[in-house]
């Protein structure tokens, strides 16, 4: 049995996860998670700025804080903090943390390779709408594929201590040290599909141990001390979902039913680089405080496309907000939006959506939302988008006067006049796996 | 009897894109046919309005007790193009939960 945690489901997790994760019991993996889908973009102006960044800053310091733990356990670390640069993010940890083997898998990265693919006869249309990558080819920003979990076993098979990666599909950094502990095969279906599934349900941190919970939320103990998760995971492909004792949250199967259903498409045909795997084939069992065990899944043949991440410039957006206090919250901040809508109106100004929601009584639900006696205070919060930037930026002009010029007791202007803001948009597309090449270097 | 959805099933809503998913899990095995018969495509297109501007997907897992709905064309655009608070689609479960149920006697049996 190995034991695989997850000490950070996103880019801003907790930054003491991983540190409890080493310090408070047994683990034999540490796997860390940075990159969402517009983090790519980022870290792709980061680089452009400086060629030496592009990648999770979070992740070297963590590493240095915790270097000589990780010698001490035997704990090894697989992170996509990598992001369009882990050969600097690599050089930085190394500098950090100098006793440690560093090992980075590259080739997911396909940004200088878009002309050759689309020569080649890759259209990468997206998969949501089906258009052509040409029609957005001069905006791209950044191009990621998805890899799988073999080239980060064959790291972990260097003796690397630290495994930094690109973009790879989230489920595979606990999904690689099975198939490097338990030698498992490229045709393995059930079993891959059971490692994609442990890491499913770990890959966004505590959300797997009773973090954003629903059910019976107000009984989970200690919050603040919260576990993270850890899979036991058996050479069979069976395993077991737990935290370490002492640790706040809940690991019930409430708590892990919930997490496999976050964001997942058709259950039975969840795709991965690895395997496609059947959540309808998933056997779950509270078998003791904080453990839930998992039998009988099964998988079926990887695909033959990988999935890109593609980002580009769409174009501008800004929002901004004012507070309006009782009596007639809500009526003043109406009042206000309509003087906003007929000044941009009288301007001129066009745009590819406007959008005005009320804090305090329906922002987050619309029309749908429970109704709302009388709230002592409405916060409007009204945003713009479009290509055109100077139009976007006239409108963050017009929201602000109206402390002085529209309906009384208008207040939390905070930081004034909004800031215009880029839209980097997502861009989803397939490549056939033979034109995606992976490789590990192992930096000395 | 009608019961809000809440009282039988709890739920985890997030996004692909402009795809909102919701996960609607029923408390008690037995409450799954509920689920079945009650939590329909059209009844959660329906709930949702003007919400969701697309088409919504209903797929079974029965060994979770459970339900995951794919509400397409929900979240403005999505990720970055959203102009939403919820550009993600994260309360959007809760707001599933708050849905009207009509269940039988017996089945309201604690």
């Amino acid at each position: 049995m190995i034991r695989i945690a997850n000490g950070q489901g996103f880019w801003g997790d907790w930054l003491e996860a991983p540190v409890r994760l080493i310090e408070q019991g047994p683990i034999d993996y540490l796997a860390l998670d940075y990159l969402a889908e517009v983090t790519m973009s980022i870290l792709q102006k980061q680089r452009k700025a400086d060629p030496q960044l592009g990648y999770a800053r979070d992740f070297p310091p963590l590493i240095g804080r915790v270097a000589r733990m990780l010698r001490e356990r035997g704990v090894k670390v697989l992170a996509n903090a990598g992001g369009i640069n882990p050969m600097a993010c690599a050089r930085e940890v190394r500098r950090l943390a100098p006793d440690l083997k560093i090992a980075i898998v590259t080739g997911d990265d396909v940004l200088d390779r878009i002309d050759s693919l689309l020569a080649q006869g890759h259209e990468m249309r997206n998969i949501d709408t089906d258009e052509p990558l040409s029609t957005i080819r001069d905006r791209i920003t950044s191009a990621n594929a998805y890899i799988g979990a073999f080239p980060l076993a064959r790291a972990l098979a260097t003796g690397a201590d630290v495994v930094i990666t690109g973009r790879c599909a989230d489920a595979a950094l606990a999904l690689a040290p099975m198939i490097h502990r338990f030698d498992w095969q490229p045709d393995d279906w059930n079993k891959l599909s059971a490692g994609i599934v442990a890491g499913h349900i770990i890959e966004c941190g505590a959300q797997a141990t009773g973090g954003n919970c629903i059910a019976d939320w107000q009984s989970i103990p200690d919050f603040a001390n919260i576990g993270y998760p850890i899979v036991e995971a058996e050479p069979d492909g069976t395993f077991a979902i737990t935290k370490h004792p002492e640790t706040g949250g809940r690991v019930n199967l409430e708590t892990v039913k919930e997490q496999l259903l976050y964001e997942i498409g058709d259950p039975r045909a969840y795709m991965t680089p690895d395997v496609v795997a059947d959540f309808t084939s998933i056997r779950l069992s509270q078998v003791g405080q904080d453990r839930v065990r998992a039998t009988g899944i099964t998988g079926s043949p990887r695909p033959e496309m990988l999935k890109l991440s593609i980002s580009y410039a769409w174009g501008w957006k800004a929002v901004g907000t004012l507070v309006y206090s009782s009596p007639d919250a809500y009526e003043k901040a109406r009042t206000a939006d309509k003087i906003v809508r007929k000044r941009v109106q009288e301007l001129g100004l066009k745009f590819d959506a406007m959008h005005t929601e009320y804090f305090g009584v329906n922002a987050l639900h619309g029309s749908i939302a429970p109704s709302c006696v009388e709230p002592a205070e409405v916060q409007l919060r009204m945003g713009v988008r479009g290509a055109d930037r100077k139009a976007v930026d006239r409108f963050t002009r017009e929201l602000i006067p109206l402390v002085l010029s529209g309906p009384p007791t208008a207040t939390g202007y905070g930081e004034g006049r909004p800031s215009v803001r880029e839209v980097i948009a997502y861009w989803p597309a397939l490549v056939p796996r033979d034109a995606i090449d992976t490789h590990v270097e192992v930096i000395e | 009897m009608k019961v809000p959805l809440a009282s039988i099933a709890h739920a985890r809503s997030g996004d692909k894109g402009d795809v909102s998913n919701i996960g609607v899990i029923a408390y008690r095995e037995e409450d799954y046919p509920v689920l079945i018969r009650e939590v329909t495509a059209e009844r959660v297109k329906q709930h949702f309005g003007e919400l969701v501007k697309g088409k919504v997907e209903r797929f079974e897992l029965p060994n979770l007790w459970a339900l995951n709905f794919l509400m397409h064309e929900a979240l403005d655009g999505g990720g970055t193009i959203s102009l939403r608070t919820d550009a993600q689609g994260k309360t959007l479960g809760a707001a599933l939960l708050r849905m009207e149920i009509e269940i039988t006697v017996t089945e309201a049996r604690p």
